[in-house]
């Protein structure tokens, strides 16, 4: 969930009937599992409810960054409601810090506090809420971030799923560094700090009804350290993501967005795991779209792009780093793809979940 | 080059659609379906909103993971959307034979098969039909073997090429129909020979004979199109959810704008069509050619775009 900037004076009343610019999301109107999903039925129940709701605006990005005292805080929160729980590489727990921090470290920050609190279903095993907790805190723990608040709810069985985790977090920027996807600019080095679709195939591989095979594993990791290898090379690094929900296509379509310029992408230039790659050809999936949870997309200037390719590749977390494209003045706002046979191809947002198909 | 329909999933009329969304709002039902089903519009909504709605509706990958379902699930109906080409059929006849077998009565299939030849045939007998040649759609013949398509090449005059669905299968198939073309022939020529054996594949077929009969089948965007799919044969009738559920009565009648019918003869580009970019986008496609993101409609709204930037 991206956070917004600095809140607006006045806010404006929601006005539902309204709703047609771009695309209608009048035409549900009910919250459907899309509007969860991070491509483009999440973006607009941010544009067009909760901002005029709240009378807030700003860039939005993984973290606010807000000003307090002298120093710049990053700030950001995000819900976990993953099923099943536990899954191939990790667990909500896992998710619930590294998320977070991640969304941190996109702004350039060098994440401090987290606050953590707990949806809980009426009868969930508290063997399975102990070993949540424990990767949370171990996961904190490896990350270098202090929980520091907290909070309990319990809600009646069958009107939750087990476990729903909330992690809030604030980080100091680094002095100097303005790191946000509008600073995107025609020429930039598009960067990749790994292979792509780990997280998503995992989870789908043991989800009910869908259950594979399958040795990937979630890449659940926290990006602060590789990030802050990158900024230590003195890199005027433009936009960093994490590609999440909505995967890379989602990631380079909000920053072609936010920064009005397109990006072109080269297919074979993007590390996807062959086993990842056979799971996404089975279940009719394109791993451009498939969620990540240890990886970043960088928008670096040419001049630097070696060189933070080099500190990526240097770091536990970027050693499969690879540069995936570059960044075009040409048909702003669109991500296009050159595929292996040298067509291209347009990567649009996503409209709501990746789902298995069947052609 | 032309595309066809789209997708098994988008070819699915409207009216089927309809009927699915009817039963999966029922509250003793578990609604089971391919996940690219649950985003296809019907008349006013989707699967994903009738599951907003508090509608059990869940993604499987196999439809035999169904009758597991019904298994566990002994005081709820479970229904599954057996939907698309000679492809999918197979597994989703398998699945109502071994309900039958096991008797697992909680079962049914809400069927919406459709069928490759009689579609061509369809294309061809309209007097405007532009189509020179035809790219068979290799995993059809990988279950149905190539017999079909001869007398088709014959009575229309056309090359068919049973092509594979990579890009240089793509490319092998094309240029095996230009050959075709400039040498005057029509013949059946099968381009994917690493996965459709001439026979096809027989197990599946005795199964598909067995479970299902032919029927008259909309199309969406096209009509209905005389003996172009499959329904229950009569021996299995008791697991069809359309009787099930008592929606045979539901009627929808396809868009009369849509002119996706024409594109798929190759008469009109997409953006000839008045509707195309107003009424139909593909969040809210009238058509079979709008639904599926490989559909022609689908595919010139969003290349379009691309163009129009670079003018």
């Amino acid at each position: 969930m991206p956070d917004v900037g600095q809140p607006a004076q006045n806010g404006a009343p929601v006005d539902l009937v309204a709703w047609s610019c771009p695309l209608p999301l009048r035409d549900s109107p009910t919250v459907v599992m899309g509007h969860g999903g991070g491509g483009a039925l999440s973006a607009e129940l941010v544009e067009h409810l909760f901002l005029p709701a709240f009378g807030a605006q700003g860039e939005l990005r993984d973290s606010a960054v807000v000003d307090v005292g002298s120093m710049r805080v990053a700030f950001s929160t995000d819900s976990y409601v993953v099923r099943p729980l536990f899954f191939p590489g990790g667990s909500i727990g896992d998710l619930a810090v590294n998320g977070t921090v991640n969304d941190l470290a996109m702004s350039g920050a060098e994440p401090l506090y987290l606050s953590t609190a707990f949806i809980l279903e009426e009868g969930t095993p508290l063997a399975d809420l102990g070993r949540v907790a424990t990767a949370l805190g171990g996961a904190a723990r490896a990350a270098g971030v202090h929980l520091v608040t907290g909070d309990t709810k319990v809600v009646d069985a069958g009107h939750g799923d087990g476990v729903y985790v909330n992690t809030a977090g604030i980080g100091l920027v680094r002095p100097g560094s303005d790191i946000r996807p509008g600073r995107a600019r025609p020429g930039d080095v598009v960067l990749v700090s790994g292979d792509l679709g780990r997280h998503g195939v995992a989870v789908l591989s043991c989800r009910e009804g869908l259950e594979f095979g399958t040795a990937v594993e979630s890449d659940t990791a926290a990006l602060h350290g590789l990030v802050c290898a990158m900024l230590d090379t003195g890199a005027d690094v433009h936009a960093l993501r994490d590609p999440t929900r909505g995967g890379l296509a989602a990631s380079l379509n909000e920053i072609g967005t936010a920064a009005g310029v397109g990006v072109e992408i080269v297919e074979r230039q993007i590390p996807v795991p062959a086993e990842g790659a056979d799971a996404c050809a089975i279940l009719g999936l394109d791993p451009l779209y498939v969620a990540n949870e240890g990886r970043l997309v960088a928008m670096v200037p040419p001049v630097d792009a070696d060189r933070v390719l080099e500190a990526m590749r240097a770091h536990p977390l970027g050693t499969g780093a690879a540069v995936i494209g570059r960044v075009t003045g040409e048909h702003p706002g669109m991500v296009v793809a050159r595929t292996g046979l040298g067509a291209t191809r347009v990567v649009d947002l996503p409209v709501g979940e990746q789902l298995p198909r069947i052609c | 080059m032309i595309h066809g329909p789209g997708c098994p999933v988008c070819v699915t009329p409207l009216e089927i659609i309809d009927k699915a969304l009817e039963i999966a709002a029922r509250p003793d039902v578990i609604f089971c379906s391919f996940g690219d089903m649950l985003r296809v519009p019907g008349s006013e909504k989707d699967l994903f909103r009738i599951k907003s709605e508090g509608g059990d509706v869940r993604v499987v990958y196999s439809p035999l993971d169904t009758l597991t379902l019904a298994r566990e699930n002994p005081d709820r109906e479970v229904v599954f959307f057996g939907i698309g080409f000679e492809t999918t059929a197979p597994a989703n006849a398998m699945t109502v034979y071994q309900a039958r077998r096991l008797g697992v009565r909680n079962f049914s299939l809400l069927v919406s098969h459709v069928l490759v030849p009689p579609a061509i045939a369809a294309i061809m007998e309209s007097p405007s039909c532009r189509v020179q040649a035809f790219l068979g759609a290799g995993h059809v013949c990988s279950v149905m073997g190539t017999a079909e398509y001869p007398p088709l090449a014959q009575r229309y005059r056309v090359p068919i090429v049973v092509t594979g669905f990579e890009p240089l299968d793509i490319l092998e198939g094309i240029r095996r129909a230009v050959i075709q073309l400039e040498a005057g022939c029509h013949e059946v020529e099968n381009a994917y020979r690493r996965a459709v054996p001439a026979e096809g594949n027989p197990a599946a077929q005795a199964m598909l004979r067995e479970v299902f009969t032919v029927t008259d089948r909309a199309w969406r965007g096209i009509g209905v199109i005389p003996r172009s799919g499959w329904r229950l044969a009569p021996a299995f009738a008791e697991f069809d959810a359309e009787e099930r559920f008592a929606v045979q009565d539901i009627r929808t009648a396809e868009s009369t704008v849509c002119r996706s019918g024409e594109v798929l003869q190759g008469l009109i580009k997409p953006h000839e069509c008045a509707a195309f970019g107003r009424e139909c986008t593909p969040r809210t496609p009238l058509g079979a050619t709008m639904v599926s993101s490989e559909g022609a409609c689908a595919a010139y709204h969003r290349y379009r775009r691309l163009e129009l930037t670079h003018a």
